[in-house]
């Protein structure tokens, strides 16, 4: 078990550095950024000036170099082009209201569709069953935007409940401070999980169901709910663990389109807004942060599932 | 439980070689295994689990297939879409080209969906936008099935190190959510279809990869596969002849899960301001214009291009179901 963490830890700091050389290569093959950021009316000496200060000149091994050696000595993620403050003031700012939209949906879909797939299973085909699988494979279809247009049009436009436009604010207390204009973000965000979680739910339940635990369980002459919502859900949620680490690419995506299209000030806005301007240390920077967090997110899965399941060893 | 010995049929390009599989199954496992076949109307099984009986293996994959009501659902909802897109502007032809005294228009006599903000009529621009975006999540599903497929056959029967450094390749590309590694390039680069196709293939090969690898690691070890090799059949003719047709199932399965999937990537590209530009039209940037509108109750540049996408992207769900249904139907058959 302890040589696997540190097997999976190593593999994982291996994956990020590719993750850089990857995103180095590909910044190396877009055009060069010098004249769009010092502006049409600078001096060939100043675009010159721009280049040779960050390294623009240089292969993309010697910046990948560089960017390494800041990180580790310096523990800079360089700075922005566009913005007057370093990717790491800006990450820092803007990346905890990110971690607060996408974590608060994703906290919801899974307490909302464990019970809801559990139930769904325990009533297999019936009428209650067959209308939540049909919610969910239409929201499953549904493009994260599309949700949230509709959300907008239903509950700001006919109904004026909620604000179509996300908190505007630097800290998450004030993010917080106005909390009707994250309801309808969160809501998107945990629709759009929630129809993927539940539906991998129910048939997460339903092999649980046939198996002999149970029937066992229910001849001691358990009540349905212990056999159900300990002994079933209990072995049903070591699964889930998985799925949330292999989804956390997607659930990041659905993020950066629900900040886009609520214009919530997270790093998916600000990724969007880094890359029209090409801004590329920025962009880079929040391409490093969510990369991390989807390496992390499958380390302590993979981890999680060793230890919640006793069968696993490695 | 008791041992069962069945005749097994394995098809491997041209050559076939029938295996003898002894099991042991649970009998009360085998009875619900029975059981929907035995209610099946016309398909007449005999006991035992005859596979060359009554047919090609595919022709039973065809019919289970079509016993199952949401897969017709979803072909016919794909060739309603299709007729749409293609045939529908040989029908209804729609003046696609700006004309600002009637811009944004209701539906109405003439616009039956009405026009958008440059006045196009939205019902002609949503057939041409359909023909985009289908070609596009179409060949874009096709060409990153392939190198999916080619790239997991290869790791996996090559193994060791080859397969470490492939895997890990993998590994990275997962790392980054796709729609990250999309924006970096469209913004740069003007989409154009033949763009779209190439970096969505791109980016979308890696779930095929890790599949079909999956399945290499079993059937390298099996002995037809070691057959060939004794026989003096080279590494490569051995992939692309006997371990990828077998691997076959699960890649088709897989294609038409990645057509849905290319068909949303594309809508996402295009509602962030990433798609083919006018008169160019994708389903995701029409709705994108439309929702500088969301609050002027200009409901026709919304709900159509949204509902299309929903309801494609509901159709290839439908198929890839149904068809992972059948091909399981296939596995328990024999």
């Amino acid at each position: 078990m302890v040589g696997y963490t540190i097997r999976r830890i190593l593999q994982s700091i291996v994956v990020l550095v590719g993750v850089l050389i990857i995103m180095f290569i590909l910044q190396s093959l877009l055009p060069d950024p010098a004249r769009a950021i010092v502006g049409v009316h600078a001096s060939p000496a100043v675009v010159h000036a721009f280049i040779v200060q960050n390294d623009l000149n240089k292969p993309f091994y010697i910046q990948l170099w560089h960017y390494l050696y800041e990180i580790v000595w310096q523990h800079t993620l360089g700075t922005s082009y566009k913005l007057n403050e370093s990717v790491g003031s800006i990450l820092k700012r803007d990346a905890p209201k990110s971690f607060l939209l996408v974590g608060v949906a994703l906290l919801i879909s899974i307490v909302v569709a464990v019970p809801i797939g559990i139930l769904q299973a325990v009533r297999r085909n019936r009428a209650s069953d067959q209308a939540i699988t049909g919610v969910s494979f239409i929201l499953y279809a549904m493009p994260t935007f599309f949700l949230g247009e509709l959300l907008i049009l239903l509950f700001s436009e006919y109904f004026h409940v909620f604000p179509a436009e996300a908190p505007q604010g630097s800290t998450v207390g004030q993010i917080l401070a106005q909390p009707t204009g994250l309801i309808l973000p969160i809501a998107t965000l945990a629709l759009v999980n929630f129809a993927g979680y539940s539906r991998f739910m129910r048939s997460s339940a339903i092999e649980s169901l046939a198996q002999d635990f149970i029937r066992t369980a229910r001849a001691k002459g358990l009540s349905e709910r212990v056999v159900l919502f300990k002994h079933m859900l209990r072995n049903s949620l070591i699964p889930i663990v998985t799925l949330i680490g292999l989804t956390l690419p997607a659930v990041l995506t659905a993020g950066l389109i629900t900040e886009f299209l609520f214009n919530f000030p997270g790093i998916g806005s600000d990724y969007i807004t880094a890359l029209t301007s090409q801004d590329y240390p920025t962009a880079l920077g929040i391409t490093l942060i969510v990369a991390i967090f989807t390496v992390l997110g499958n380390l302590l899965a993979d981890i999680a599932y060793a230890a919640l399941d006793p069968r696993v060893r490695y | 439980m008791r041992p069962l010995t069945r005749a097994c049929v394995i098809e491997s390009g041209r050559n076939r070689f029938t295996v003898s599989i002894t099991e042991d199954l649970n009998p009360e496992l085998e009875r619900e295994l029975a059981a929907p076949f035995a209610s099946t109307p016309g398909a007449s099984v005999p006991e035992g689990g005859d596979v060359t009986g009554s047919g090609s293996a595919w022709r039973l994959i065809v019919r289970s297939f079509f016993d199952n009501k949401l897969g017709i659902l979803g072909v016919s909802l794909l060739v309603l879409l299709l007729l749409f897109s293609f045939v529908g502007p040989i029908f209804y032809h729609s003046d696609t080209t700006i004309a600002t005294y009637n811009i944004n228009l209701p539906p109405g006599p003439g616009h039956p969906l009405g026009t958008d903000p440059s006045g196009r009529d939205v019902l002609g621009r949503l057939m041409t936008g359909g023909q985009d975006s289908l070609i596009i999540g179409i060949v874009s599903a096709l060409v990153s099935t392939i190198i999916g497929t080619l790239w997991g056959a290869i790791s996996g029967f090559f193994g060791g190190a080859v397969d470490t450094v492939m895997m890990r390749i993998v590994d990275v590309l997962l790392a980054i959510p796709t729609i990250f590694i999309l924006l970096y390039l469209e913004t740069i680069y003007h989409p154009t279809v033949l763009l779209l196709i190439i970096t969505i293939s791109v980016v979308s090969w890696l779930t095929a990869a890790r599949l079909v690898r999956g399945e290499t690691l079993s059937l390298r070890t099996r002995e037809y596969v070691r057959a060939v090799r004794i026989m003096g059949g080279g590494r490569f003719r051995t992939i692309v002849r006997h371990i990828i047709p077998n691997t076959i199932g699960v890649v088709v399965v897989q294609a038409t899960f990645s057509v849905a999937n290319a068909i949303l990537i594309l809508a996402t590209l295009g509602f962030l301001g990433f798609g083919l530009a006018p008169p160019a039209a994708d389903w995701g940037s029409m709705l994108s214009g439309g929702v500088n509108y969301i609050y002027d109750g200009y409901w026709w540049l919304i709900y159509p291009p949204g509902i299309l996408i929903v309801l494609t992207v509901l159709a290839f769900n439908f198929i890839g179901d149904a068809m992972r249904d059948a091909l399981e139907v296939r596995l328990q058959r024999r």
